[in-house]
């Protein structure tokens, strides 16, 4: 081949820049399961600092659980039915509500925490419980889901599922949940992967919403950081990831199964068996 | 056979909330048993009459809808027991086949082993058993098709209408399925309504058609009578070919007008276009009215462009639009 040597400067390339972005990710890692990390791996490996980590903060990666999964039935409830109204309404206004309420993924998270303390700051047991926090949650994550749902909700001809549903004797509610529901399952998938990702990872807003009896894990971390030996910070990092990679290679196999199915349905038009 | 349902439509006009009036008030008779065709260019009012008639719309006030004389205007589909077949067949993708097909009953709660049956005899019917277990996005276009009939005919709807449902595919395909569906409502003996553009599916299937333009029925009439006898411009101009004969306001089919010996000819033409059609040869001749002059006859031979044609055109076959209606 001709071009082998532009393709070995190219490959070359191309794993540097990834030993760029990774080598950091490694060394990161590494630190949390090190002995002593000033010394280096030499000073042996450890899981100690990870079950130092559980100790001083598993609090906090419990609540980022618990306020995910809230987060996501709040989403889900909310959500749906708001995705299925703006595509039947159509136009402008519809329109309208949908930038509305993507309004706070554009907007600093921090504003949107100072508005919320200022509205609702008063009212002392609401502001110090971890509701105050699922409040934000849902105010940025609920987007997401509205998004994707609509996505799919407008790329299948749902009115013209409901009134084949309907032609069928079937009235709204065995429609919604038997041929709307079903239908836009794909995008309900990539919404609420979403939804958990982003409620797990927040940082700006709870940073604000938070009190110290309510810290989630990325806020646990930055105290961390800033507190805490760099073991134990590294550690820390580490049960992170843990629990947000898998939640994003879910997502992307279920943004590439979508796909595929939707390639699976150009089908030629096969002529049909004589009788 | 079960008892047929015949359909009075009284008084329905639609106007949108925009304001524009798709249909002007309109009175319709249909009989139980018979197949009614709505035809006409798109947007002359045919789906959304068809869309009322199923009660997918509501009728501007005043408009009412009978089944056997029973007020339907103020049920909604769900609840007026008519099956329907959409120009893009509307299947549920998250369903196999047979659950598509049984869709209906099981939403009529009726019991397992009896929608099982149904299903079964809807598949034979249909000749789709062996796609049973298939999802949607397997089918071909008119395999989707079939399922959408034998969904529809499933719940034994009172009345049947289908909107189109032959558009989608190709002309092959089409014309088989024209014959099929015909087939299948008269062994179903059931009311059916079906909408189209197409001239052909409206005569191949209609007992009667009902032409529409603007929103107004044009005429109404068996296939004969609105291929023969239009009574209008617009009827004779949309179905079928038609020339107009100079000097009068009398129409005449093309395949009605014969090539003859020079001295015998009525009228003589210049050929201006030939169209070998198998069974038939079009030819357009100049010369004979300011428009084209069509001519359809079985030729064995090419006539040269540009060749006189010598034609006869008998009176018997003439058509009047003002002289019918009566």
């Amino acid at each position: 081949m001709r071009r082998n040597g532009l393709f070995a400067l190219q490959l070359a390339f191309t794993l540097f820049i990834c030993a760029f972005l990774i080598v950091p990710v490694i060394l990161s890692a590494l630190a949390g399961v090190t002995v002593n990390f000033f010394k280096g791996l030499k000073s042996g490996l450890t899981f100690n600092w990870i079950i130092e980590v559980w100790g001083l903060y598993a609090e906090t990666i419990y609540l980022s659980m618990g306020l995910a999964i809230v987060c996501l039935v709040i989403t889900l409830l909310l959500g749906i039915p708001m995705a299925y109204v703006l595509a039947r309404t159509g136009g402008r206004l519809s329109r309208f509500i949908e930038e509305l309420i993507t309004l706070p993924v554009a907007i600093p998270g921090l504003a949107i925490a100072l508005a919320l303390i200022l509205t609702y700051g008063g009212f002392r047991e609401f502001r110090s419980s971890w509701l105050f926090i699922l409040v934000g949650h849902v105010l940025y994550t609920l987007p997401f889901m509205v998004r994707s749902v609509l996505a799919v909700l407008s790329s299948i001809n749902f009115q013209e599922l409901e009134e084949g549903a309907a032609s069928l004797g079937a009235g709204f509610w065995p429609r919604f949940f038997q041929v709307i529901i079903p239908n836009v399952k794909p995008g309900i998938l990539a919404g609420s992967l979403m939804v958990v990702t982003l409620s797990i990872g927040e940082f700006n807003l709870t940073w604000m919403l938070h009190t110290p009896l309510t810290k989630t894990l990325p806020v646990g971390l930055a105290d961390s950081y800033a507190s805490m030996r760099l073991e134990i910070a590294s550690a820390y990092t580490l049960v992170f990831f843990v629990m947000i990679i898998p939640l994003l290679v879910a997502m992307q196999m279920a943004s590439n199964s979508g796909q595929r199915k939707k390639k699976s349905t150009a089908v030629p038009d096969l002529p049909i068996k004589r009788s | 056979m079960q008892e047929t349902t015949s359909v009075q439509i009284e008084n329905c006009g639609k106007t949108f909330a925009d304001g524009t009036q798709a249909l002007e008030p309109i009175n319709l008779s249909i009989e139980g048993g018979e197949t009614v065709v709505l035809l006409g260019p798109s947007g002359c009012g045919k789906t959304t009459l068809l869309r009322i008639i199923a009660g997918l719309e509501s009728p501007d006030k005043g408009g009412k809808i009978l089944f056997n004389g029973e007020n339907v205007t103020a049920k909604m589909i769900e609840n007026r027991n008519v099956g329907m077949v959409f120009q893009s067949y509307a299947l549920f993708p998250n369903m196999t086949v047979s659950e598509n097909v049984g869709y209906g009953l099981k939403v009529r709660k009726m019991p397992a082993r009896e929608r099982e049956t149904r299903i079964q005899e809807m598949l034979d019917m249909m000749q789709i058993h062996d796609l049973a277990e298939r999802q949607i996005d397997q089918l071909s276009g008119g395999q989707r098709q079939r399922v959408a009939l034998a969904r529809a005919i499933a719940v034994r709807p009172r009345i049947l209408l289908l909107d189109e449902p032959l558009t989608a595919l190709d002309a092959l395909l089409r014309d088989r399925l024209r014959m099929e569906i015909d087939a299948l409502l008269r062994k179903l003996n059931i009311t059916a309504i079906y909408v189209t553009h197409d001239q052909a599916e409206a005569m191949a299937l209609g007992d009667r058609i009902v032409v529409m333009s603007k929103g107004k029925i044009a005429q109404v009439g068996t296939p004969r009578e609105i291929y023969y006898r239009p009574q209008t411009d617009f009827v004779a101009d949309f179905i079928g070919t038609i020339n107009r004969l100079p000097g009068t306001e009398k129409l005449c089919r093309p395949e009605d007008i014969r090539i003859v010996a020079p001295d015998q000819a009525s009228h003589v033409g210049v050929l201006a276009a030939s169209q070998f059609l198998g069974d038939r040869t079009r030819l357009v001749l100049s010369g004979i009215t300011e428009e084209d002059f069509i001519v359809e006859a079985p030729l064995r031979k090419d006539i040269p462009l540009g060749s006189d044609v010598p034609i006869l055109i008998d009176d018997r076959f003439l058509i009047d639009p003002k002289a019918v209606g009566a």
